[in-house]
């Protein structure tokens, strides 16, 4: 949203209270301020009304692909750096499937996308859609191979084609699916007739971003306004520049006409994997693989999921009894929080170790073990009730808990609740393998 | 169209390190140049300066903590830090980081003499620079460094490492002989420009600091380190003094990650992705801010490599 002040020049400038406001100027402030609206000013004019309903658009334009619960959203991203507030929309991943295959190799190629599929940290890591292109030039072709794979799956659905008609047969037939529209290096202006036509958004691409501009500028010319952006880059330099370029022309409001989401076609191989990942941390909503082999999918996904981690809502793993190193009931037992970074570090050091042990990780709301004691989240009480929920203290049998060194005065207390004798650990996680094999 | 080219208003820019030295100034090898940037990395549009990231090739003198497939993929080099360099200068790092941890007191407990000598051997073996660091044992790494220092004056070594709770033996070691010093951070950029503070205050020269705020690896935090980073060097270059200093990120702890080594169902082939859990984590460093990269596999290098010179507009 503009200024209070950049609001005001477009006002009638008044005062005559309509608004309910006492002067034009208070209105602005609080429109400037998202209090008030811009329909509660009667007088405004068609050019001011145009004006500020432009400055007040989020800058970059939220596209939703799918339908029902099987939805993708792009764009509405407000920050060029993670750390100022989050990135909201993770990059999406399709995997591009050619009307040119058979009925065995697509089916090879619907399961293989579905394989792709990892739980981690308590959330789901997938594949989120499938990109449909045309290849056999053949309308009828592509048509019937859309509606068959459409059948056979629920995920959002992009197709791509370099004719327009070809492409518009077979969007009709897929309409309430909400799919995304990929025209190829077609031509721009029947593209849009086809997305207009269908109610449907539409990926506007060029080689270089003055003519990236200029499509985007006559596709809304043609009525189009749910746009994604095709950058084209020819490897990582452009790739990462012309991203930025995007991004910050949206988020500085130094250009307004590229505020869309980015679609990328990512090549095979390892400067595919370079370029995904790149966009991965770089401004890239969907990224369409021509192969996505399952070595490189989990890295990528992973990368993803840090990435648009909310970076004031911590990661957290699953509270639980945790064996490490394959421990009996002689084992130690151990506890931690459920911080992701502390429970990864204290797990990999405990792996170091080679020592049998059983960690117990105690739901702190995912603060880190010092923060979480001064916050009242892990106490001698939530330990305990921890340690009984998974019924620690009947697999380990040594009657010892060993407890961080940072909340050493934890020790009485905690000997009170649950009757067992307590060792105070490192206070750094590092000194664990050492600490342990004494 | 024209569409207008916004660039960040930068006041400020990384300052420049020499690692090793020319046997002018007391050494013998030609130096690399790092640091020196002027905006966000590269970002053609905003530093048409070309960006230099140096490789390092992660060697060690015993192998205690040097993970399985970075060990295999050297075979019987490992078990000789000279040959094992040796091997990094044939697959084309840009210089060495070589870990002391046989003198690890509570394994091997090398002397500090020996260390020395296995650095001077890999000095005379190969003509790169190189990062040493100790075993991270306080106490002892202050004799080994300080031998180290010694017996390579002038080369212009990169000691590893100073920290707020003890940097005065390493400082000392660097500034008596010439050598530059990473100062060591856990992910928190007060704490990142606390130690160039105390370094400096100490009287190592701004010039001979680089910084190591703590690279999480994929998986294991990678997002709190790309954003301490990404925060470091939007800071340095809106004109923080203290922080413009160039960044070393060590991404071999990427090994570490359990999904980086184990079997995991349907992720395809478990060395390949390790690689790849290395090469990720080069990669976020990279574009994060790192002037160093650390690296254990020379696969992962090569993809480093790639990385480098694909942003570089070189592939």
């Amino acid at each position: 949203m503009a200024t209070a002040i950049e609001i005001f020049k477009h006002l009638p400038k008044k005062n005559c209270g309509d608004c309910k406001f006492p002067t034009c100027l208070a209105f602005a402030m609080q429109l400037a301020n998202n209090k008030a609206k811009l329909d509660d000013c009667p007088h405004l004019s068609e050019a001011g009304r145009n004006a500020l309903a432009s400055s007040s658009a989020p800058p970059i334009r939220l596209i939703r692909i799918g339908s029902g619960k099987s939805v993708v959203d792009m764009g509405d991203e407000t920050e060029l750096y993670r750390h100022d507030k989050r990135f909201f929309h993770p990059a999406a991943f399709a995997l591009r499937i050619s009307d040119d295959l058979n009925e065995d190799e697509l089916h090879k190629r619907l399961s293989y996308l579905r394989s792709l599929r990892f739980e981690r940290v308590g959330q789901v890591l997938k594949m989120d859609l499938l990109e449909l292109e045309c290849r056999s030039g053949n309308a009828e072709n592509f048509a019937s191979f859309v509606k068959k794979v459409a059948s056979e799956t629920e995920l959002p659905l992009v197709l791509r084609a370099g004719d327009a008609g070809v492409l518009s047969a077979a969007a009709s037939l897929v309409k309430d699916r909400h799919p995304l529209l990929h025209g190829a290096e077609a031509n721009v202006k029947e593209m849009c007739a086809v997305a207009k036509g269908l109610a449907l958004p539409l990926v506007v691409g060029a080689d270089d971003l003055n003519a990236l501009a200029d499509a985007v500028e006559t596709a809304r010319k043609e009525g189009v306004e749910d746009i994604v952006l095709d950058p084209r880059p020819n490897d990582l330099k452009e790739l990462l520049e012309r991203c930025t370029i995007i991004r910050r022309s949206a988020i500085r409001k130094t250009y307004r006409g590229l505020g869309y989401p980015i679609y990328l076609s990512i090549p095979t191989g390892r400067d595919g994997m370079l370029m995904a990942s790149t966009a991965v941390m770089k401004y890239g909503s969907l990224l369409s693989f021509e192969e996505l082999p399952a070595s490189n999918a989990l890295p990528l996904m992973v990368l993803r999921q840090n990435i648009y981690t909310d970076p004031q809502v911590p990661i957290q793993v699953k509270p639980d009894l945790y064996p490490v190193n394959n421990p009996g009931p002689e084992a130690p037992l151990l506890f931690t929080t459920n911080f992701s970074l502390t429970f990864f570090t204290v797990m990999s050091d405990l792996e170091k170790s080679k020592v049998p042990v059983w960690l117990q990780v105690v739901d702190t709301e995912g603060l880190s073990v010092l923060t979480a004691y001064s916050a009242g989240k892990l106490t001698a009480e939530s330990v305990k009730n921890a340690l009984q929920a998974t019924g620690a203290m009947e697999r380990s049998k040594m009657g010892v808990l060993v407890i961080p060194g940072m909340v050493a005065r934890m020790a009485v207390k905690l000997n009170e609740a649950t009757g067992l004798e307590i060792v105070v650990g490192p206070k750094e996680s590092s000194g664990l393998p050492k600490f342990l094999k004494s | 169209m024209e569409v207008p080219v916004p660039k960040e208003k930068w006041t400020g820019s990384i300052g420049e390190m020499e690692l090793g030295a020319t046997p002018e100034k007391g050494g013998s090898r030609s130096p690399l140049r790092l640091g020196g940037n002027k905006g966000l990395p590269f970002l053609s549009f905003e530093d048409p300066a070309k960006r230099t990231v140096a490789l390092a090739g992660f060697v060690a003198d015993s192998l205690e903590d040097v993970p399985l497939p970075v060990r295999k993929a050297f075979g019987e080099a490992v078990n000789d830090p000279v040959r094992w360099a040796v091997a990094w200068k044939e697959k084309g790092a840009d210089l060495i980081c070589l870990h002391l941890t046989s003198t690890n007191p509570e394994e091997r407990d090398a002397s500090p003499e020996e260390a020395a000598d296995t650095v001077m051997a890999v000095m005379k073996a190969i003509e790169l620079p190189l990062i040493v660091y100790g075993s991270g044992h306080p106490e002892k790494d202050a004799k080994v460094l300080e031998k180290v220092g010694e017996a390579a004056k002038g080369e212009r070594l990169l000691l590893g490492q100073a920290e707020e709770g003890g940097y005065k033996s390493i400082a000392a070691a660097a500034m008596a002989n010439g050598h530059a010093v990473i100062g060591f951070s856990n992910l928190d950029i007060n704490l990142a420009k606390q130690i160039v503070i105390l370094l400096t205050d100490y009287g190592v020269g701004r010039g001979d600091v680089m910084i190591d705020p703590l690279m999480a690896a994929l998986g294991m935090g990678l997002e709190y380190s790309y954003s301490v980073n990404e925060r470091i060097r939007i800071s340095a270059l809106s004109g923080d003094a203290m922080l413009q200093v160039p960044m070393i990120c060590d991404c071999v702890s990427a090994w570490k990650a359990r999904e980086a080594s184990d079997e995991v169902p349907n992720a395809g082939d478990t060395l390949e992705r390790g690689i790849w859990w290395e090469s990720t984590t080069a990669l976020a460093a990279l574009l994060s801010g790192a002037d160093i990269l650390v690296l254990g596999h020379p696969e992962a290098m090569m993809i480093a490599r790639d990385a480098v010179n694909g942003f570089r507009g070189e592939a």
